[in-house]
């Protein structure tokens, strides 16, 4: 396994990078969270995003992608982290075409897949029950109704669940609560009238929801992979997702780091700029130490992702916990470096600090990677 | 066949022929195991330890990407690559340990001229001449630039003056590489020379220091009216701190991987002790608020291992990247230490007597010993100040 990136990757890392500075600068998430947008994010930029074929580098070209790798789509999101860009990438194309190209049907694949790589359609994944994710506990029940099945319980913290147009959601088909053996996943169309969702206003202006199961009644061709699938199959979909998202959270620590380190350079106080004091100094380049190794554990998870390393679990874990830990170290201390200004709204770092932590809960924190790194590793 | 494949047969041939039974995995368990260093005052327990650092030598493979006319090996990365995973497969022990080939053999190829480089290199590459580091003072610690040894420009050669400390195994070594003031009016960074001294020549002497471990691997070495040939200055005269400063890198990069190296792969780690002494409950270690320590512990462990491997896959940029990889291994390398002594409770403390097993009394000296790595070759504060200015660019106070 190389821990560097490949030319074509190099190239997609660089055209997401203009892309996001020229479009979706932080002033952008600015906007449309000062203009109380319920979607979250920009039409627009979705379908420039889709232009680019970024909607499909998780999807075989039979189905209108490009089947690019998970690398190069974690690498696109890590530039999206850099001015915190909002979009439908991560929740459709990284968790919904995973789980449709993984376990989807032939019939299921050409229905949706192909409308994810072309952009008319997004998707979410229904997962957690509780404040904590923890896809061992399950209490939303599938029941069999001839050929149909009658969903009925809650998911909470839907990310996209407020606009997307299927949701995924896993659900128990037998077993009790914590048997993670009895679980199976079910596409939903969200027009449905008995999915009650509830848009969430959380600290980081994305779109979230609560979606309530109200008697939802789908037919079997909805079903999602095989009935009493079991929660190993499922947690493949999970550690692309959390791969991907520790790839965004990185983009995230990296530039919030470059601006504070921009500003110490800038801000006078006692006639010198205060990055010459000491303090600082070694804050700063302790927080570079730990970036460089967050930067090592996300590559290791991409690289081991595309070559389907046995030992992904870990590598997954391992990511997300130390982009978790890091982002908490990078943006508080970009808030404390910043003074005054960096606890004003006005001023970009404090979107930084308010999305780290919203991003750092979902799919786990860094507890609970912590705790399943030790498992698996078997101490 | 592509040549890569038939040099692995080559090297496989050839270490079934020469790298002796006892220097390879399965080497019985009564087989005296030497530490070896080279040099002219060597002594060997087991006489296989000099036959494998000779044939080694020979072929030029203790330093095997180095030219063939300079005693190396002549090998290029994809060579060594294969070289290193035959040597693992059968488990050969290292042929050598050598600050000459750590440190001193990468700037003698790049600054020294090239009878210093044919003179040099080929005894440091056979084991021949054990070198040792003439760097700090006891005025000059961090502070290295101030250092005060002298050098006179007695014509025909210099006259030096002086005193060093923290040169390791100094009382062990044949020459040393020494930085010397030889411009006492220049401002103190241009006023600083490179020179190398045979340690045989009358008036130098060392003298060994306890540490709180125990242990003397450092000395004070000490310059009485010393005669050093003018051909013994490597780059030009006041042009040492170059020199000085990128041998540093090279130091830093060998600490950060030894102590990191020393600690995997290891029986004795720390999720093993922990296990031994607080007991497991379903494979966890049972005491959870340590456990929860050990699991941070390893995840940056293994993080700060992929990113040693990262650097040497984007091509090992070294220069003050070297300065994070000194900082945060030796860091680590001393948390670690800790866990295993807190793991191991009262038998991590243990000094001596039949009442503790050795594995006990060596991590206690061993624990101690790391406290050094964080200071010798430039504390972890001056570690942060070069990453502050070198990586960061932040202004200087």
């Amino acid at each position: 396994m190389k821990l560097i990136l490949n030319e074509e990757q190099n190239y997609l890392k660089e055209t997401a990078l203009s892309f996001v500075s020229e479009k979706t600068p932080v002033s952008h998430l600015r906007g449309l969270r000062d203009s109380d947008d319920q979607l979250c994010w920009d039409k627009e930029v979705w379908s420039e995003m889709v232009k680019l074929g970024w909607s499909g580098i998780l999807i075989p070209e039979e189905c209108g992608g490009s089947n690019f790798g998970l690398t190069g789509m974690s690498v696109i999101l890590q530039e999206c982290g850099k001015t915190l860009t909002p979009s439908p990438l991560f929740a459709t194309g990284v968790l919904g075409a995973t789980a449709l190209t993984k376990f989807g049907s032939e019939e299921q694949k050409q229905k949706y897949l192909t409308k994810i790589a072309s952009g008319e359609l997004t998707t979410a994944l229904a997962i957690d029950e509780n404040s904590h994710h923890n896809p061992n506990i399950c209490e939303l029940k599938a029941i069999k109704d001839g050929s149909n099945y009658v969903l009925n319980g809650k998911k909470i913290f839907v990310v996209d669940g407020a606009s997307a147009d299927i949701v995924i959601v896993v659900a128990r088909t037998s077993g009790e609560d914590d048997d993670v053996g009895g679980l199976s996943m079910f596409l939903v169309e969200s027009d449905n009238s008995n999915l009650k969702k509830v848009k969430l206003d959380m600290a980081d202006s994305r779109n979230y929801a609560n979606i309530t199961f109200d008697n939802v009644s789908v037919d079997e061709t909805m079903v999602l992979g095989e009935i009493d699938m079991g929660l190993e199959p499922i947690n493949e979909i999970l550690d692309v997702g959390r791969i991907a998202l520790s790839a965004e959270m990185l983009g995230s620590c990296e530039k919030a780091f470059e601006i504070t380190i921009e500003y110490l350079k800038e801000r006078k106080q006692f006639g010198v700029p205060i990055g010459s004091f000491q303090a600082l100094q070694h804050r700063a380049a302790e927080m570079f130490c730990e970036i460089e190794l967050t930067k090592s554990a996300v590559m290791a998870a991409m690289q081991g992702a595309e070559e389907n390393s046995n030992d992904l679990q870990r590598l997954s874990s391992l990511a997300k916990s130390i982009v978790g830990e890091t982002s908490h170290l990078v943006s508080n201390e970009a808030v404390q470096m910043h003074g005054g200004i960096g606890v004003t709204d006005e001023y970009d770092i404090g979107f930084y600090l308010k999305r780290a932590r919203v991003a750092e809960t979902i799919l786990g924190n860094s507890t609970f990677h912590q705790e399943r790194y030790a498992n698996l590793t078997g101490f | 066949m592509s040549d890569l494949e038939n040099f692995r047969i080559e090297v496989k041939d050839w270490l079934d022929k020469n790298c002796p039974s006892t220097m390879r995995a399965g080497a019985p368990a009564e087989t005296p195991i030497d530490e070896v260093w080279g040099g002219r005052k060597a002594v060997y327990k087991n006489p296989d330890s000099k036959l494998w650092l000779d044939r080694m030598g020979e072929k030029g493979w203790t330093m095997p990407t180095v030219p063939k006319e300079y005693g190396g090996g002549g090998l290029n990365k994809e060579e060594v690559k294969i070289l290193n995973e035959e040597m693992f497969a059968i488990g050969a022990r290292a042929p050598l340990l050598s600050f000459g080939i750590w440190m001193l053999a990468p700037v003698l190829l790049e600054y020294g001229n090239e009878s210093q480089k044919r003179e040099h290199l080929p005894k440091i590459i056979k084991g021949e001449i054990r070198w040792c580091q003439g760097y700090s003072e006891p005025g000059s610690g961090s502070d290295l630039a101030s250092l005060a040894t002298k050098a006179e420009d007695m014509g025909d050669h210099f006259l030096v003056n002086g005193q060093k400390v923290w040169t390791s195994y100094a009382d062990k070594a044949d020459w040393i590489f020494a930085l010397v003031r030889t411009g006492p009016k220049e401002p103190k960074h241009s006023g600083i020379s490179f020179l190398l001294i045979d340690m045989e020549n009358p008036g130098v002497s060392t003298k060994p220091i306890t540490l709180i471990s125990g242990k003397s691997p450092f000395c004070e070495t000490f310059f009485d009216n010393v005669e050093v040939p003018k051909e013994n200055l490597v780059g030009e005269l006041n042009a040492g701190w170059t020199i000085a400063k990128k041998l540093l890198q090279h130091e830093r990069k060998f600490i950060s991987n030894f102590g990191l190296a020393a600690g995997m792969g290891s029986k004795k780690d720390v999720i093993s002790l922990a296990k031994k002494h607080f007991g497991e409950d379903e494979g966890k270690i049972s005491n959870p608020i340590f456990r929860s320590k050990v699991i941070d512990h390893k995840m940056k462990e293994h993080a700060f291992g992929l990113t040693l491997q990262r650097a040497a896959d984007e091509g090992g940029k070294a220069s003050a990247v070297a300065s994070m990889f000194k900082y945060y291994g030796t860091e680590h390398n001393k948390r670690r230490h800790e866990l295993m002594v807190a793991a191991s409770g009262v038998n991590g403390l243990a000094w001596d007597g039949n009442e503790f097993d050795d594995s006990e009394k060596n991590l206690t000296r061993a624990w101690l010993r790391t406290k050094g790595n964080s200071i010798e070759g430039g504390t972890s504060e001056v570690q942060l100040n070069v990453i502050s200015k070198r990586v960061l660019e932040l202004p200087s106070g």
